[in-house]
């Protein structure tokens, strides 16, 4: 073995000929092969190309994504408001729906049913939900596909509604069931931010029917498909026999912003 | 045996030749390590990213919309949006996790001086554009990686971490939104998550390329951390 150069760090400077150690090929062959083999954990990645394992790994890493999230939501902390000159004008606000565009409620008879962990359950309707303090906000809707708008919504907070229907605030779960048979589900740390509203107006106007009249969330903490329109019943539960529409066909269920 | 120690240079003599050979330690087991698993999970990343951008291809309004590109499915990872979207969720970890071990030991270890790109390294940076690309006349190479390399696996690095930040404040922007704000907001986020994506694709073509180019001896390197005869040996 000859010297190792004084001082400094080998790989910085190769200036003069000297070596670390005097070997045969074998002996190299046979390092390099072990280095090498050091490496073979890299091969379990191709767990993601058996179908069977893929779709629970797959499974495991939205939930943990959806773990994180729920780790970093701030109670606290509220999603950005915007001056009314940046809303996106009411003409141009998509409407996504996953059915109908009308589910043809009738108003006039329209009642909320509330059942679940709460002390006064049973029907409610849109004037006690309008009775409640009125909370009018530009947030911004972000929906999964990636497009975003601004938009003025008003209504009353959910945490409101929960003290009037006497909601047991330690249930985990909200589930919310549509006239067009879309259903959602909510966590009850979202369901009590100040910003998650039982939406009734937007753009200062009584919803549309393509906005999802009369009852719609609107929930600027989150991803844009969690904001269920043509509410008709909201549970207040531990457990959740079912997520939602697409939650339950594989897309994130907690999908906090 | 001996193991090998980052930076260390080995001599044997080649069975049939008689030849003396020598080699250097220029890849740790760390850094190999994560080269791997970073490059599968940003190839899985750009692929079922881009099948999430085909939810709507456009930066520009959602009505009316005008697509700005489209991608053909068969480069595109997930088959539809929920499929992606879980590909590039669970993805995202195993490139978060290999980024921060490759940036950790490097900084740990010291290692970072093999490939940092500092401002020593400015004059040595267009002698290697001209030979590589102008025909000029080939530096001498006296460190394992030239001021060219350093200076593209420097950058590379730091897109690398764009694009963690980019992607944080496109999933939680509302959380994430001081880092929201310095981006131009939500909307702008997805702007330069796509150009990140588009410097990174860049990066990994131009990579390949000269990966093809300097032989096998040289992508060996990467595999058992070993190069037989470095240029840079006298």
């Amino acid at each position: 073995m000859l010297d190792p150069p004084v001082g400094g760090t080998p790989h910085l400077g190769f200036g003069s000929a000297w070596m670390d150690w005097f070997t045969d090929e074998r002996d190299f062959k046979r390092l390099s092969r072990r280095s090498l083999l050091k490496l073979t954990p890299v091969v379990l990645v191709g767990a993601f190309a058996i179908p069977r394992l893929r779709d629970s790994l797959l499974e495991k890493g939205l939930a943990f994504s959806d773990w994180a999230s729920s780790k970093w939501f701030r109670a606290g902390h509220a999603a950005p408001t915007y001056p009314d000159l940046e809303l996106t004008p009411l003409t141009q606000f998509p409407l996504n729906s996953y059915d109908v565009d009308d589910p043809e409620i009738d108003l006039g008879s329209w009642t909320l049913k509330v059942s679940g962990e709460v002390q006064r359950p049973g029907e409610y309707t849109l004037a006690q939900i309008q009775g409640l303090p009125k909370v009018r906000q530009n947030t911004r809707h972000i929906c999964v596909e990636g497009w975003d708008v601004i938009g003025r919504f008003g209504g009353a907070r959910i945490s409101d509604f929960l003290k009037l229907v006497g909601a047991d605030s330690r249930a985990r779960f909200l589930y919310f069931e549509c006239a067009d048979d879309y259903y959602e589900s909510l966590d009850m740390a979202t369901a009590m931010h100040p910003q998650s509203l039982l939406c009734y107006e937007m753009y200062d106007q009584p919803l549309t029917r393509g906005h999802g009249a009369p009852l719609r969330l609107s929930l600027p903490t989150k991803i844009g498909y969690k904001s269920a329109k043509y509410l008709t019943s909201l549970r207040v539960t531990n457990v959740l026999a079912r997520k939602g529409y697409w939650e339950d066909q594989g897309y994130s269920s907690f999908y906090g912003l | 045996m001996r193991r090998g120690k980052p930076g260390a240079v080995i001599a044997f003599k080649a069975a049939k030749t008689g030849n003396l050979i020598r080699a250097a330690y220029e890849h740790p087991f760390a850094i190999r390590f994560c080269h791997w698993v970073n490059s599968v999970s940003l190839l899985i990343l750009v692929a079922s990213g881009l099948r999430i951008f085909m939810a709507f291809p456009s930066f520009g309004p959602k009505v009316p919309q005008k697509d700005f590109l489209h991608v053909p499915r068969s480069l595109t990872l997930g088959g539809w949006l929920g499929g992606a979207l879980q590909w590039h969720f669970t993805f995202l970890w195993i490139y978060v996790a290999t980024g921060i071990v490759y940036l950790g030991y490097h900084v740990l270890s010291g290692h970072y001086r093999q490939v940092l790109f500092t401002p020593r390294d400015l004059p040595g940076v267009w002698p290697m554009v001209r030979h590589y690309f102008f025909f000029g006349r080939k530096p001498r190479v006296t460190h394992p990686y030239n001021p060219l390399q350093k200076l593209a696996y420097t950058s590379a690095t730091v897109v690398g971490v764009l694009s963690v930040l980019t992607g944080a404040v496109l999933y939680n922007p509302v959380q994430f939104s001081l880092l929201a704000r310095l981006m131009g907001g939500f909307h702008w986020a997805r702007v330069w998550h796509f150009a990140v994506m588009c410097g990174l694709v860049l990066f990994v073509v131009g990579h390949l390329i000269m990966v093809i180019l300097h032989g096998w001896n040289n992508f060996v390197s990467m595999l058992t951390g070993w190069k037989k005869n470095p240029e840079y040996l006298p």
